[in-house]
């Protein structure tokens, strides 16, 4: 995919690198994300998804979250070119 | 609160600390610090939300003996959940937090310390997981992140007790900085400002556990990978179980205690009260362990001969499980199932506890974040979760008859569970939530730290069972005496035989199940039931009433009213599974 294109997580292929853009959500779910850190400006990497609207598991620096899929479409993502993910 | 930097400010700190908090990230060692520190062993586990109530310790802190609180693991003090909220209200009552911090995670962990930093409560900084910083390519200026938070800073490695000696000489040192409130997004400025100056990371390449980790949450490997891990799981605790019984146990019991047994019977003239209720009825001058019913045989036997086996096979494995750090990949597995349940794949820990037993498992439903999902969860764990006792009676009794009659009491309960959280989560009204969980990185666990799980659980089952299954036997023992079974027996027939299909007689064990499902399922065994009776008994054992030990949690977890509704549930599902096994079987 292009670079700089604004997907969902869950559009993302896994393996994709990209920058948070934005949470569309209330502030309940900006809070529980950004808790574990993920946040606009956070660089992340998708790992996997499950199969059947499972989950999304994505690494953030050492970190490696699993979101759920209803999340996981409500989270955009700006596409970037896929390298080492130690952001 | 103000903006002033105030050190010392609270009251009363000069006359020393009388409670110490440890809070931080959840998965970051709390728990293993706190054995450190106090020398009480509590569990730890490689994922987060491990423990769920805060546990109390003690310490030497100066002069003077300091309590130590191993508080809940939370990400915030916004708690999102029952373990957050404990974590919040315990905040409060502290006069010093030593806040434990995964110093692979330093970015994400520092929300928390800011946050507790602003509280403005005297705090000391435990870096753990420090053996783990460099192989991970991070570097962290200790003097610097020091002299940004205005706490001390003590690198740890918990588990294997490095830095522990110096983080408790520091504690004096604790400072309350008090760092002015801001808001969410200032916060993680501030955080990306101290992460740029006290952090390097250089880049290097995946490990083969890293490798591991991403294809078990892959859908393909992800699903083989479960399979292989369950199915070896289930069949390592067979193995280890049944040798133990076969080469351990059951000789010990045959060559050892038997002629100590007959010795006694004889002694004691082979009848009357007493002899019953040591002994039990010897059949034909030998002992049958599990149908006898005296203290000294079958209240020795089944806890020790048949149950402590799988006890002591199931924990190995799941302590092995956990402390991997597999079973949140397991959640991410089972999400989409467990949603049709009305719950989301994180209480598939949970329900994996139940297997053990089902107390444990109940408190652990409060890593859930909603009533509703904690309501769902605590009542089909109670229903369809037969624990490891209740297996170790299942595999001992049924499994005489044929494995196929275990897979059908297996069959049955699994089919009961997704049913049963099938229909309940379209009934129960509220809103179950999305997963959202950190994923722990793979560990290879030290056999020091299993063994040592391994022990306290086994310890806790002696503890728990022994007492309960002797008073069982006993409270058998009285009620046959006094003629309360034939009673009850006849009053309830026409649900137990007609219903049930099972002899009257049969009661008995289900009075006996609010006791303790082992001795209950044992109590089966002298009503030369056929297999398929056998199959519709330990079903209905499985599902009816909860033992006195769950239904005390559930009172807990639940509440009067939510109990009460589980109870009516709990009825009526075992009642209607039971009848329709016995009309198919």
């Amino acid at each position: 995919m292009p670079e700089g294109k604004l997907v969902t997580l869950r559009q993302m292929p896994s393996g994709q690198s990209g920058k948070v853009a934005q949470i569309q959500g209330g502030h309940g779910l900006v809070n529980r994300l950004s808790a574990l850190g993920v946040r606009p400006g956070k660089r992340i990497t998708k790992v996997s998804a499950m199969l059947m609207r499972g989950p999304v598991t994505i690494q953030l620096g050492h970190t490696r979250v699993a979101v759920g899929f209803g999340m996981a479409n409500r989270i955009i993502v700006e596409l970037q070119e896929s390298g080492n993910d130690m952001s | 609160m103000t903006c002033h930097s105030t050190r010392n400010s609270r009251p009363g700190r000069k006359s020393g600390i009388r409670r110490l908090l440890l809070m931080g990230n959840p998965n970051v060692g709390k728990s293993v610090v706190f054995s450190r520190l106090t020398g009480v062993q509590v569990i730890a586990s490689n994922y987060p939300g491990t423990t769920v109530n805060f546990t109390q310790g003690f310490m030497k802190a100066g002069e003077k003996m300091a309590e130590v609180i191993d508080v809940p693991g939370t990400y915030t003090l916004e708690p999102t959940s029952e373990a957050e909220e404990i974590a919040l209200k315990m905040l409060d009552t502290g006069d010093l937090v030593i806040n434990v911090v995964d110093a692979t995670n330093l970015e994400r962990n520092l929300n928390l310390t800011l946050q507790l930093l602003e509280r403005g409560v005297p705090m000391i900084v435990a870096l753990n997981m420090w053996d783990d910083v460099e192989h991970r390519g991070i570097h962290i200026d200790l003097k610097r992140l020091e002299a940004r938070l205005g706490v001390p800073v003590m690198p740890t490695v918990a588990i294997t007790g490095q830095g522990i000696k110096e983080l408790v000489e520091n504690i004096p040192r604790a400072a309350s900085p008090r760092f002015p409130p801001i808001s969410h997004d200032e916060r993680w400025v501030t955080i990306g400002h101290i992460i740029d100056e006290v952090q390097q990371v250089t880049h290097r390449h995946h490990t083969w556990l890293e490798r591991l980790e991403d294809a078990s949450v892959r859908p393909v490997t992800g699903v083989l990978i479960a399979l292989a891990v369950l199915a070896g799981a289930f069949l390592m605790v067979r193995f280890i179980g049944e040798s133990l019984i076969t080469y351990a146990l059951d000789p010990l019991f045959n060559t050892l205690w038997t002629p100590v047994i007959l010795n006694l019977s004889s002694l004691l003239g082979g009848a009357g009260f007493l002899h019953d209720a040591l002994i039990g009825s010897l059949s034909g001058g030998e002992i049958n362990y599990v149908e006898s019913l005296g203290l000294l045989t079958t209240g020795l036997y089944v806890p020790f001969a048949m149950v402590l086996p799988y006890i002591v096979s199931f924990y190995f494995m799941l302590g092995l499980l956990e402390d991997v750090g597999y079973l949140p990949r397991l959640a991410i597995l089972m999400d989409t199932i467990m949603h049709r349940l009305g719950l989301h794949g994180y209480a598939i820990i949970p329900t994996l506890l139940g297997l053990g037993c089902n107390v444990p498992a109940i408190m652990a439903t409060r890593i859930l974040e909603s009533k509703r999902e904690r309501f769902i969860a605590a009542t089909v764990i109670s229903i369809a979760v037969p624990c490891a006792a209740l297996q170790a009676m299942v595999f001992g009794l049924v499994g005489q008859h044929g494995g196929q009659y275990v897979a059908l009491v297996y069959g049955t309960l699994f089919i009961v569970w997704i049913g049963l959280g099938f229909i309940l989560n379209r009934f129960v009204r509220g809103f179950s939530p999305e997963l959202l969980i950190e994923i722990p990185p793979y560990r290879l666990p030290p056999w020091r730290t299993v063994l040592l799980k391994l022990w306290l659980r086994t310890r806790g089952f002696l503890r728990e069972a022994i007492p309960t299954i002797l008073a069982a036997v006993l409270v058998i023992n009285i009620l046959y005496g006094l003629g309360v079974f034939d009673a009850i027996a006849s009053f309830t027939a026409p649900v137990v035989t007609g219903l049930l299909g099972l002899p009257k007689e049969a009661v008995t064990a289900l009075v006996i199940g609010f006791l303790r499902k082992d001795i209950a399922v044992g109590m089966l065994a002298p009503l030369a039931l056929t297999a398929e009776q056998l199959v519709v008994g330990s079903v209905v054992l499985a599902m009816f009433f909860p033992c006195m030990a769950t239904f005390a949690v559930l009172l807990r977890e639940l509440g009067v009213a939510g109990l009460l509704k589980a109870a009516g549930i709990m009825i009526t599902t075992a009642l209607a599974v039971g009848g329709l096994l016995n009309l198919i079987l």
